[in-house]
C-alpha cells in the first residue's frame, strides 16, 4: 500500500462524506458536510505538489530535493479562509434559525411551533 | 462649438430647474424658454451656411475603441429638425405657463421637458449612429417620466408604462439593427454610413437590419399595429401632448426613416414594408378618430393617421415622394400643436374634452374657435392651408407609384383615408364650435389669456403661410432638408396652391365632398359601433404583460425554489458531470507512472481512523457532540499527514484552526436546536449516497492520477531560488506568502476581515426582534457542570496566557525563517484569549481586554497595505519587501526585514477575526443564559 493511495482514498472518502451530509435538510449537517469537503479540497490542492517525507521546504544552499512550497503556501491560506468561511456559515445559520425558528433548509416548511408555544 | 452650446443648452437647462425646483414659476418658465430662445438663436445664426450646403460639425473623442465619440453635425435636414424641436419648445413652454395650474410643480415638468428637448436635439445633430441610440432611449425615457407626470392618477402611471414597454422596446430592437448596420457599413459614423447605400443593401445582413431599425422606427412613431401606446398617452398634460406625441418625438421615428434613406431605401422590400405600414396606419387611424369622442383621442388617432402618411410618402422611394414627406413633417407639426393647444383651451376653459357635450363655442370663444377651424382646416387638407399642398403632394405621389408598377390600390386606398380624414376634421370644428350651444361644466367659457392662446395663433399663421407663400417661407427648407434626406441633389421643387387640374386636384375634391357626405351619415354608423365591444388593444397588450410577468414569475421559481438541497445537488451534479466529461474524452484521467512512497504502518492506522471517523461523522445523525469529536479527530489525521508529507507550516495550521473550529461549532450547537432531524426518504437518501459516492470516486481516482504522474518544472522553483537571496527567509512558504504572493495574501486577509465584520453584523442586531424574543425563551437542553467556572480550569489558563503569548511571539519572530508565521502566531494567540473566556466567564475576560476586534481587523489590513504601499516609495513595485542583517548588542545578528510588518498586520486580521467570530457568538450565549437566570430568579421570588 502505498501513501499516494491513501492520501486519494482519503479525499474520495472525505469528498463522499462531504456530499452527502451537504445534501441533508439541517443546517449543522450542511455545515459538517462543508467542513469533511474543505479537508478533502486542501489535502487535494496539497497533493497537486507530488508526496514527498523528510523535505520540508525550507532552504539551504545545495538542496535540490524538496517539498513543493507553492500549495503549501497556498493550502495554509486556504486552511484559514475556510474556517472564516465556516464561521460565517454557522453564524448564518443560527441567525436563520433565530429568525425562523427552523434549522431547515430544504424549502419545506417545519411543524416548529413559534416562540412562546414550543416548550409551555 | 455653436453645435457643443446647442448640445448642452437643454440639459443645463433641466439640471438648474431641477435644483432650482423650489424657485418661483416665472423663474423656471425664464429659464425653459430662455434656453429654447437661445438654441433657436443659435440655430438661425448656423442656417444661411447649412441651408448653402456646408454643414457644421462638431466631434469629442468619447469611446475611440468602440467607434463611439461625441460627434455632431448639423445638415438641412438636421436644422429643420432642430428647429421644430426648439420652435416649438419654446412656445409649449410658453402655453404651459397658462396651461398649468397654479398648483403645479412647474420646476419639475419643465426640467423633464428640457431633458426631453435635449435628447431630441441629440438625435437630430448626432453624426454617430451609436450617440443617436442613447438619446433615442433618452426621450423614450423622458417621454415616460412626462405622460406619467400627475403621478397620482392611475391611467398617467398607465399610459406611461405603456409607451415606454412599446417605445423601449422598440429601441431595443433598434439597437440590435444600428449594431448590425455599423457592421455592414464598417462604421458607425452616420456621414459615412449615408455614402454606403450599395454596399449595405449588397448585404446578408440587409433584411434584419431593415427590420430591426423599422421596428424601431415604427414603434416611436406609432405605426400599425404599435400604435396603441399613443392614444394612452394622451394622459400626459396637454403641453405634452403637443410637444411630445404630435409635433417632435412621434416624428422622430419619421426622422429615422428620412436619415437613413440614403442607405436602406429603394429596395422592394423598403417599399412593402414601409409604405403598405403607413399606408395601412393612415387608413386605419383615420377611420378611428372619426369615432372617437375625446377630443384628444381624436387628435392622437389623427396624428397616428398622419404619421402613416409621411413614413408612406417615405417608403415610395422617390425623391419627389421624399420632399411631399419632408413638407408635410412641417406642415403638420404646425397644425397639430395648433390643434393640440387649443383642445387644451377647450378643456381648460369648459372642464370637458368630450365632443358631445361641447358645441356653438364659436360665439363665446371666437378667437379659439378661429384658429381651431383653420388649423383644422390645415388637417383636413383645405385650401388656402399648407395642409392642401402636402395632402395634393402625397395623392399625387399615390398616383405615380401606381404608375410604377406598384397596386393601383394605393391610391385607391390613400384616396379614402384622405377622405375620411376630411370626414372626422369636419366634425372635430364643426361639433365644437358650431351648431347647438353646450358648454361642458361651464356656464359661460371665454378665450383664455395671451399666454395660452398666442403660441396657437403663431402656430395658425405659420400653417396659414406655408399655404398662402409656401415657396418664400418653406421653400428653401425644404429643398434643403430634401436634398439631405435623398443624399444628392434635390428635385425641382414647385410648392404652390394652384397646379392646375389634374387627378391630384380630382382626387382632393372627390375626398372633400366625400368626407362632408360621410360626416352626415356618421350618426348611424356610429350607434352601430356603440353598441359593440370597444376594439381596445390595451386589454391585448395587458393581457400580454400579465401573462409574460407570470410566466417570469413561474420561471424563476422553478429555478430558485428555496431549497439549499436542490441547489447544491444541482452543482455537485454538473461538477461530476463535467468530471466524467473529461474522463471520457480521448486521453482522459489515465494515472501516471510516477514511483509511489510506501506507506508505514502508523501511516495506515491513521487512514483508517480517518475513514472511520468520517462514516462516523456521516451516521451520526442524533449525536450531535459526539459528530463534532470525530470531526476533531479527521483533523488531526490530516495535520499528521502534514507533518508526515513535509508540511510543517500546514501541520501547524491545520491543528491550531481546527481547535477554534470546533469551538466555534460546540458554541453555534449550544444555541441550534438539538432535536434529532427527520430522516429523508430511503430513495433521496439512496440519490444521495450514490451522488456522494461518484462524487467520492471521482476526486479519488483524479487525486491519484495527479500523484502518480510527474512533476513538471513549475514556477515553485523559482520560488525555491530566490527566497532566501531574494525574501531573505528559508521558510520557503513563509517567504511565499508574505513577499512572492504577498498581493494575494492582502486579499485573503481583506476577505477574512470582511467575514468577521459580516458576523457581526449578523450577531448584533440578534438580541432584537424575533431573534431575540427566541433567545430570551432559550434554555438549557443539555446537563451542564453545576459550576459555572470551575477554578482548576479559570487558574489553568490564566497562567496559561503569558505562556501561550510567548509562544505565539515566537512562532511569529522565527517564522521567516523555520515553520511558523502570523497566521499560525496568531492563532495560538486568539486560543489563548478564548479560553479565557472559556474558563473566566465573558464577562471577566471582556472587561479585561483593551482592543477590540474592530480596530484589530482595521489596523492589520491598515498595516499590510501600507507595507506594500512603502516599497513605492523606494521606487519598487506594490509589496516589494526589502531586508537587511542588523547587530544589535548583547543579541547578535539579527535580520529585520519589512516583510515582518506585512505578517503582523496578517496577524492581527487573522487575531480580530477569530476573535469576532468566537466572541460575538460567545457573547449571544451567554446573553441567553443571562435572560434565563433573570428568568428563573423571578419566578423562584
Amino acid at each position: 500500500m502505498s501513501l499516494e493511495f491513501l492520501i486519494a482514498s482519503g479525499i474520495a472518502v472525505l469528498t463522499a462524506g462531504g456530499v452527502y451530509l451537504a445534501l441533508r435538510g439541517r443546517t449543522f449537517q450542511v455545515v459538517l458536510g462543508l467542513t469533511l469537503l474543505s479537508y478533502a479540497v486542501n489535502l487535494f490542492l496539497f497533493a497537486i505538489g507530488r508526496l514527498v517525507v523528510d523535505r520540508p521546504p525550507l532552504f539551504a544552499k545545495g538542496v535540490t530535493d524538496y517539498a513543493d512550497p507553492l500549495p503549501q503556501a497556498l493550502v495554509l491560506t486556504a486552511i484559514v479562509i475556510t474556517f472564516g468561511m465556516t464561521a460565517l456559515v454557522v453564524i448564518l445559520s443560527l441567525r436563520s434559525f433565530l429568525e425562523s425558528g427552523s434549522d431547515q433548509v430544504d424549502g419545506i416548511a417545519d411543524a416548529v411551533p413559534g416562540p412562546g408555544q414550543d416548550r409551555a | 462649438m455653436p453645435l457643443m452650446l446647442l448640445m448642452v443648452l437643454p440639459f443645463a437647462a433641466a439640471l438648474m430647474l431641477a435644483l432650482g425646483a423650489r424657485g418661483g414659476r416665472r423663474m423656471h418658465v425664464g429659464i425653459a424658454a430662455g434656453a429654447s430662445a437661445a438654441g433657436l438663436a443659435l440655430l438661425l445664426l448656423a442656417a444661411p451656411a447649412v441651408l448653402a450646403g456646408t454643414p457644421l460639425t462638431a466631434r469629442i473623442a468619447w469611446i475611440p475603441a468602440l467607434g463611439l465619440d461625441l460627434s455632431l453635425w448639423l445638415d438641412p435636414l438636421g436644422l429643420l429638425f432642430a428647429g421644430l424641436i426648439l420652435g416649438i419648445g419654446l412656445l409649449v413652454v410658453i402655453y404651459a405657463q397658462g396651461y398649468l395650474a397654479k398648483a403645479e410643480p412647474t420646476g419639475r415638468f419643465l426640467s423633464f421637458l428640457m431633458l426631453f428637448q435635449g435628447a431630441m436635439i441629440g438625435i437630430a445633430l448626432s453624426n454617430n449612429i451609436l450617440l443617436m441610440l442613447i438619446f433615442w432611449e433618452l426621450t423614450s425615457l423622458s417621454s415616460f417620466l412626462l405622460i406619467g407626470f400627475w403621478r397620482d392618477r392611475a391611467d398617467a402611471r398607465q399610459g406611461a408604462r405603456m409607451a415606454l414597454a412599446v417605445t423601449g422596446g422598440g429601441g431595443l430592437a433598434l439597437i440590435a439593427g444600428m449594431l448590425l448596420l455599423g457592421q455592414a457599413a464598417g462604421s458607425y459614423e452616420l456621414a459615412t454610413i449615408l455614402t454606403r447605400g450599395a454596399v449595405v443593401q449588397a448585404s446578408p445582413l440587409y433584411p434584419a437590419i431593415l427590420t430591426l431599425v423599422l421596428l424601431g422606427a415604427f414603434t416611436k412613431s406609432a405605426q400599425f399595429p404599435f400604435h396603441f401606446w399613443l392614444p394612452h398617452a394622451m394622459a400626459a398634460p396637454t403641453p405634452v401632448s403637443a410637444y411630445l406625441h404630435s409635433a417632435t418625438m412621434v416624428k422622430a421615428g419619421v426622422f429615422l426613416l428620412a436619415r437613413l434613406w440614403p442607405v436602406l431605401a429603394g429596395s422592394d422590400l423598403w417599399f412593402y414594408l414601409v409604405a403598405s405600414t403607413g399606408l395601412v396606419t393612415m387608413l386605419f387611424g383615420a377611420g378611428v378618430a372619426l369615432f372617437r369622442n375625446d377630443l384628444k383621442t381624436i387628435l392622437a388617432y389623427s396624428t397616428i393617421s398622419q404619421l402613416g402618411l409621411m413614413v408612406m410618402l417615405l417608403g415610395f422611394g422617390t425623391p419627389a415622394a421624399a420632399t411631399a414627406a419632408v413638407f408635410h413633417i412641417l406642415n403638420h407639426a404646425a397644425f397639430k400643436a395648433a390643434l393640440f393647444m387649443n383642445a387644451g383651451i377647450v378643456d381648460h376653459e369648459t372642464g370637458t374634452r368630450d365632443i358631445r357635450r361641447l358645441g356653438g363655442l364659436a360665439a363665446l370663444m371666437p378667437l379659439t374657435a378661429t384658429l381651431g377651424t383653420l388649423a383644422v382646416a390645415a388637417m383636413a387638407g383645405l385650401p388656402p392651408l399648407g395642409g392642401f399642398i402636402s395632402k395634393e403632394m402625397m395623392l399625387e405621389q399615390s398616383l405615380h407609384a401606381a404608375q410604377d408598377g406598384r397596386s393601383w390600390l394605393v391610391p385607391l386606398l390613400a384616396t379614402i383615408a384622405a377622405t375620411l380624414s376630411v370626414a372626422y376634421s369636419l366634425r372635430y370644428a364643426t361639433a365644437q364650435f358650431f351648431g347647438r350651444r353646450a358648454t361642458g361644466d361651464v356656464a359661460a367659457p371665454h378665450d383664455p389669456g395671451m399666454a395660452m392662446i398666442g403660441p396657437s395663433i403663431v402656430l395658425v399663421l405659420v400653417a396659414l403661410g406655408f399655404g398662402l407663400l409656401p415657396m418664400t417661407i418653406a421653400g428653401p427648407l425644404v429643398r434643403a432638408a430634401t436634398g439631405a434626406v435623398i443624399g444628392g441633389s434635390p428635385p425641382a421643387l414647385d410648392l404652390a396652391l394652384w397646379h392646375g387640374i389634374n387627378p391630384a386636384l380630382g382626387m382632393s375634391a372627390l375626398a372633400v365632398v366625400i368626407g362632408a357626405l360621410l360626416l352626415w351619415r356618421r350618426a348611424p354608423v356610429a350607434r352601430w359601433l356603440d353598441g359593440r365591444p370597444a376594439l381596445d388593444a390595451k386589454r391585448l397588450f395587458d393581457g400580454a404583460m400579465a401573462a409574460i410577468v407570470a410566466r417570469s414569475r413561474d420561471a424563476s421559481l422553478a429555478i430558485h425554489a428555496p431549497s439549499l438541497q436542490r441547489y447544491l445537488f444541482m452543482l455537485f451534479a454538473v461538477a461530476v458531470l463535467f468530471g466524467i466529461d473529461a474522463a471520457l474524452t480521448p486521453g482522459g484521467l489515465p494515472a501516471g507512472t510516477r514511483a509511489t512512497l510506501p506507506a508505514s504502518p502508523v501511516a495506515v492506522v491513521a487512514w483508517f481512523a480517518l475513514v472511520v471517523a468520517t462514516g462516523i461523522v456521516v451516521a451520526m445523525q442524533r449525536q450531535r457532540f459526539l459528530a463534532l469529536v470525530f470531526i476533531s479527530v479527521i483533523g488531526l489525521v490530516i495535520a499528521l499527514a502534514f507533518v508526515h508529507l513535509s508540511a510543517p507550516d500546514l501541520a501547524l495550521t491545520q491543528i491550531a484552526v481546527e481547535v477554534v473550529t470546533i469551538l466555534l461549532m460546540l458554541l453555534a450547537l449550544h444555541l441550534l436546536p438539538k432535536v434529532p432531524p427527520q430522516l429523508s426518504s430511503l430513495p433521496r437518501r439512496s440519490r444521495d449516497a450514490l451522488l456522494a459516492a461518484v462524487a467520492g470516486i471521482g476526486t479519488g481516482w483524479a487525486a491519484w492520477a495527479v500523484m502518480t504522474r510527474d512533476l513538471r518544472d513549475t514556477v515553485s522553483s523559482f520560488h525555491w531560488a530566490n527566497s532566501y537571496p531574494g525574501g531573505g527567509g528559508t521558510n520557503v512558504v513563509n517567504v511565499t506568502l508574505v513577499d512572492f504572493r504577498a498581493f494575494d495574501t492582502l486579499g485573503e486577509i481583506i476577505v477574512l476581515g470582511i467575514a468577521g465584520l459580516a458576523i457581526y453584523a449578523l450577531l448584533e442586531p440578534a438580541a432584537r426582534g424575533t431573534a431575540g424574543r427566541r433567545l430570551r425563551e432559550w434554555r438549557h437542553d443539555m446537563p451542564h457542570s453545576p459550576e459555572r467556572h470551575p477554578m482548576m480550569f479559570v487558574m489553568a489558563t490564566r497562567l496559561l496566557l503569558p505562556l501561550a503569548l510567548l509562544v505565539g511571539l515566537y512562532i511569529f519572530l522565527r517564522g521567516h525563517n523555520q515553520p511558523g508565521g502570523g497566521f499560525i502566531a496568531a492563532l495560538v494567540v486568539s486560543i489563548a484569549i478564548l479560553l479565557q473566556y472559556l474558563a473566566s466567564g465573558f464577562d471577566w475576560t471582556d472587561d479585561r481586554r483593551r482592543i477590540g476586534e474592530h480596530p484589530l481587523i482595521a489596523v492589520g489590513v491598515l498595516i499590510a497595505t501600507a507595507t506594500g504601499l512603502g516599497s513605492l516609495v523606494f521606487g519598487a513595485r506594490f509589496l516589494t519587501s526589502s531586508f537587511g542583517y542588523f547587530h544589535i548588542p548583547l543579541v547578535g545578528e539579527v535580520e529585520l526585514a519589512t516583510a515582518m510588518f506585512f505578517d503582523t498586520g496578517v496577524a492581527c486580521v487573522v487575531v480580530g477575526a477569530v476573535m469576532m467570530a468566537l466572541a460575538q457568538l460567545s457573547h449571544v450565549a451567554q446573553r441567553a443564559a443571562r435572560n434565563r437566570d433573570q428568568a428563573d430568579e423571578e419566578t423562584s421570588a
